[in-house]
């Protein structure tokens, strides 16, 4: 006799848009902890909106963010780089391949291994906003993505000019503070961020967050409504003034910090008060579940894995099979390759040498020379 | 007079004509022009999948003739695991079914301390507890009822598992660390995975390594890979890095002399090493990373302990939603007089154990923590046992409906709220066909037919993730009101001032006229 038992489980989805209704209450513990932040990986979106050589500074902001987060463990396959104008190749950079962020040039923020994602006038609203909500053509690199899920914590700083309730890109176009809250939304639905940290260093750039509505939204800005961001100091050398005074002081912060540090974030809202700064930063805690005391820098600026050590194996007893051989590989004829025989550069480079009574001389050692650099190439197409 | 009172009339037609013209054809067209073409989408459908109850059916029978009839020689044996082979021939379960055999309690064929043994497919054999001779049947099999069921509970899915895979879409107040860390451990539902095996060798000089991986995989990840091929597809690859180093430096620890990793330095182990990762640069699909470390010469042995400063056996660690490192010591195997660099031959049947392990865990089987008395058979180089793989496809297609579900109401508020964004045919049949997908999801789980529930709920989500994720959904029309009548006041004030004054004008002359007429009648 058959016996069917019929458990019905009854799974009720509430699939509205609600704000959750808040997570349980853990304990703080330190930064090896699996449970504190609820994040796994780390991404960082960092923008400089502004060309032409007087606006040194922003993509000296943006690289100094960019140094800070790759030396606290971000990789560049998690880091989306905009940068609108090409300074460190700017023909107008007396140190070309350079980018400084202190005068005396201190630092050099440029390094030997940046990796721009999105470079001059690759920066525009549109493909910063596709960046955010994920909505790019199917043709973009891995590189260009943004592949965050829901367990990402995410860092994304703009700077550049701005105003009451914008930013400019590009000297042609901006974007709306609306605009930015929306695309946030978008991403909260899509849950593409476990967490989010906004930092704007432009004028009035707090009027850059008031329209935030997402939750899990922290957000900081270089200067209040009315207010104007002010630069550092200009470098003589190089004519133009090297950095904000907010990133700059937010770039001595995170000097002092190492992946393993345990500041948080207080300790970033105090960084560059008005007595230095000017202008009165601003910060935006009220969507944000934790509280931001006890949420570390690294938990934005770093990665720091949780990890997990592995407890159980299994007991594999069957040999290893060989690999299956493919049929037909061993009737494709493989040409070994040699490389072409290299230019007579040295040649080449004699001929400047030639003064103007030998020009004739070098004119048949130039003709001698393509006419070997000829035989040459007919060699190989032969 | 009466010429220019004519005049005064035919101005009069000619701008009411005028002005008729604007209302009646110029506005409309206007209007129709100036639209978004925004396709059909069943929004009706799409707020009822809002508060969607999903009844899942966990369909399990029992066989109540007491197995005496099982080869006597295997009873006789012990041999169980032979036993449990026999009876999953008997009856051919079908997917996301468990059959529980009840033997005797005298019987010999589990041994004396083990009630319960779970079986590599979906059978179980459970020990019955004692009962009189007294009781009939129903009273037998009623009294069985506790002990079933938690056979039962242990191999299919429970409560716990449903709110697991619901954890990012709903989200609970209470929950236990476990499911939480197995939230956050396994990695999210994707149409396709890609895993890369890496080896790292950071002394070239001293180890010359050799792994064969092509057969390692070919004989033990491919079978787990081929019956997950349900629910995604996987592409794996692999490579060896030279001189990668771990981006901490091990403690000498003279007790054991040997190299040794605090379970604490860990989590800055994998940084450097990611990024000199390579990944498929073509497709956006997740990566699980493997790491193979061999330890230079100069620091062999090396050994990981754990937070109680206790040698971890497997050698290896691994990280939520990221992969694993195994550190493989190699120091044993040649002498200090051994010619440098030493061929090295890796045992892959000892690494790919820990890494199929890994690999289990990153995917989303949970472990079971079955209650005493209970043994488990090891799935062995098949990699999942038929029951494990139940119950993540249980729970896969239950998190693929939330999360298509979720998308498409998502949009759907989307494109209502914002007027001005372009809706394409195409998107609106993405939707279409994921709204249809996820009912015949919902009704198949209803039925209890797993695979199908599980193709189906794939589908919805990837038409749903199709729609969502769409290039042309960019809402760039974004204009305030401001802007608005600043773009149309140039165009339009000039062309209606003359309109609207001499529409003024004409009805100010009517009203003088009704009044003047008025006064001579009186």
């Amino acid at each position: 006799m058959n016996y069917c038992n019929l458990i019905t489980i009854f799974a009720f989805i509430n699939l509205l848009v609600s704000i959750p209704h808040g997570y349980s209450n853990y304990v703080e513990t330190k930064a090896g902890q699996f449970f504190s932040s609820g994040h796994t990986n780390n991404w960082a979106v960092l923008v400089c909106t502004s060309r032409f050589w007087f606006n040194y500074r922003h993509v000296a902001n943006t690289l100094s963010v960019y140094r800070s987060v790759k030396r606290l463990g971000i990789p560049d396959s998690h880091i989306v780089l905009m940068l609108a104008d090409d300074m460190a190749c700017n023909y107008r950079n007396p140190k070309p391949a350079t980018v400084f962020s202190h005068k005396n040039m201190e630092l050099n923020v440029y390094g030997d291994d940046v990796e721009v994602d999105y470079r001059g006038y690759e920066v525009t609203v549109e493909n910063f906003l596709r960046v955010l909500t994920g909505r790019l053509p199917p043709s973009t690199p891995r590189s260009k993505r943004l592949l965050s899920d829901d367990r990402s914590n995410i860092l994304i700083y703009l700077t550049g000019h701005g105003g009451n309730g914008f930013l400019k890109f590009q000297d042609s176009e901006e974007i709306s503070n609306m605009e930015l809250a929306d695309a946030f939304e978008q991403m909260w639905q899509k849950r593409r961020y476990n967490e989010l940290l906004f930092i704007i260093d432009t004028c009035q750039g707090a009027s850059m967050y008031e329209r935030f509505y997402s939750p899990n939204l922290m957000a900081l800005a270089s200067s209040q409504v009315g207010e104007d961001s002010l630069s550092h100091q200009p470098d003589l050398g190089i004519g133009v003034h090297l950095m904000d005074k907010y990133t700059f002081y937010l770039l001595e912060f995170l000097e002092e910090v190492h992946p393993a540090s345990q500041a948080n974030m207080n300790d970033l809202f105090k960084v560059c008060p008005q007595s230095q700064c000017v202008s009165t930063p601003g910060h935006r805690t009220d969507l944000f579940q934790r509280d931001p005391g006890s949420v570390l820098i690294t938990d934005f600026f770093g990665s720091v894995r949780k990890v997990e050590i592995t407890k159980d194996t299994i007991n594999l007893t069957s040999p290893v099979e060989p690999p299956i051989k493919r049929s037909g590989s061993s009737d494709i004829q493989i040409e070994s390759l040699t490389y072409v025989d290299q230019l007579p550069v040295a040649e080449i480079i004699h001929q400047q040498d030639c003064l103007e009574a030998n020009v004739t001389r070098c004119r048949r050692k130039q003709q001698r020379t393509r006419k070997l650099n000829c035989q040459v190439v007919e060699k190989q197409t032969a | 007079m009466a010429a220019l009172q004519l005049e005064k009339q035919r101005g009069r037609y000619a701008a009411l004509a005028i002005a008729a013209v604007v209302i009646v054809v110029g506005i409309p067209l206007w209007w129709k022009t100036t639209e978004t073409y925004r396709a059909w989408l069943p929004f009706s459908e799409i707020s009822e999948l809002d508060s969607l109850q999903v009844h899942a059916l966990r369909p399990s029978s029992r066989q109540n003739h007491v197995c005496d009839s099982i080869g006597s020689a295997m009873i006789y044996n012990r041999v169980f695991d032979k036993a449990d082979l026999s009876l999953h021939m008997l009856s051919e379960s079908s997917c996301g079914s468990v059959v529980v055999y009840v033997i005797p309690e005298s019987s010999t064929l589990l041994p004396e301390d083990v009630k319960v043994y779970v079986g590599q497919r979906r059978t179980a054999l459970l020990r019955s507890p004692p009962f009189k001779t007294s009781w009939n049947l129903k009273e037998v099999l009623s009294n069985l009822d506790v002990e079933v069921e938690q056979v039962v509970s242990t191999m299919s899915f429970g409560h716990q598992d449903i709110v697991a895979a619901l954890s990012n879409r709903v989200r609970m107040t209470k929950v236990t660390k476990e499911s939480m860390a197995d939230s956050m451990r396994a990695i999210k539902s994707s149409p396709g995975y890609e895993i890369t095996f890496s080896l790292l060798n950071p002394d070239p000089k001293s180890h010359s390594l050799h792994w064969d991986i092509e057969g390692a995989v070919q004989s033990y990840i491919q079978p787990l890979l081929n019956k997950l091929a349900p629910i995604a597809n996987f592409s794996v690859d692999s490579q060896i890095l030279y001189y990668a180093v771990l981006g901490v430096n091990p403690r000498f620890d003279n007790s054991v002399s040997a190299y040794t990793l605090s379970a604490d330095s860990l989590s800055h182990v994998i940084n450097p090493v990611e990024a000199r990762l390579g990944s498929n640069a073509a497709s956006s699909n997740p990566v699980l990373n493997f790491l193979l470390y061999v330890p230079d010469a100069h620091h062999s042995p090396l050994f990981i302990r754990d937070h109680s400063k206790r040698k971890v056996p497997s050698n290896a660690f691994h990280s939520p939603r990221w992969g694993g490192i195994m550190v493989y010591n190699v120091n044993e195997m040649y002498g200090p007089e051994a010619e440098r660099p030493v061929d090295i031959n890796i045992n892959m049947a000892k690494v790919m154990g820990v890494f199929l392990a890994q690999l289990r865990l990153m995917l989303g089987v949970q472990h079971t923590h079955p209650p005493t008395g209970f043994v488990l058979q090891s799935p062995g180089s098949a990699g999942l046992a038929d029951w494990e793989l139940d119950r993540l496809l249980w729970s896969r297609s239950v998190e693929n409906i939330a999360t298509a579900s979720t998308t498409i109401t998502s949009l759907a508020q989307l494109l209502d709220q914002i007027g001005n964004i372009v809706i394409n045919d195409n998107i609106a049949q993405q939707v279409s066909s994921a709204v249809t997908s996820l009912q015949s999801a919902v009704a198949e789980l209803e039925a209890g037919n797993l695979a199908f529930a599980l193709q189906y709920s794939r589908e919805a989500i990837l038409a749903s993730e199709r729609a969502f994720f769409d290039p042309s959904l960019l809402h760039l029309l974004y204009f305030p009101d401001d802007q608005k009548f600043a773009i149309y006041i140039p165009l339009f004030l000039p062309m209606c001032v003359p309109i609207v004054l001499s529409l003024l004008k004409i009805v100010s002359e009517a009203k003088k006229r009704r009044a003047d007429k008025q006064a001579k009648s009186d």
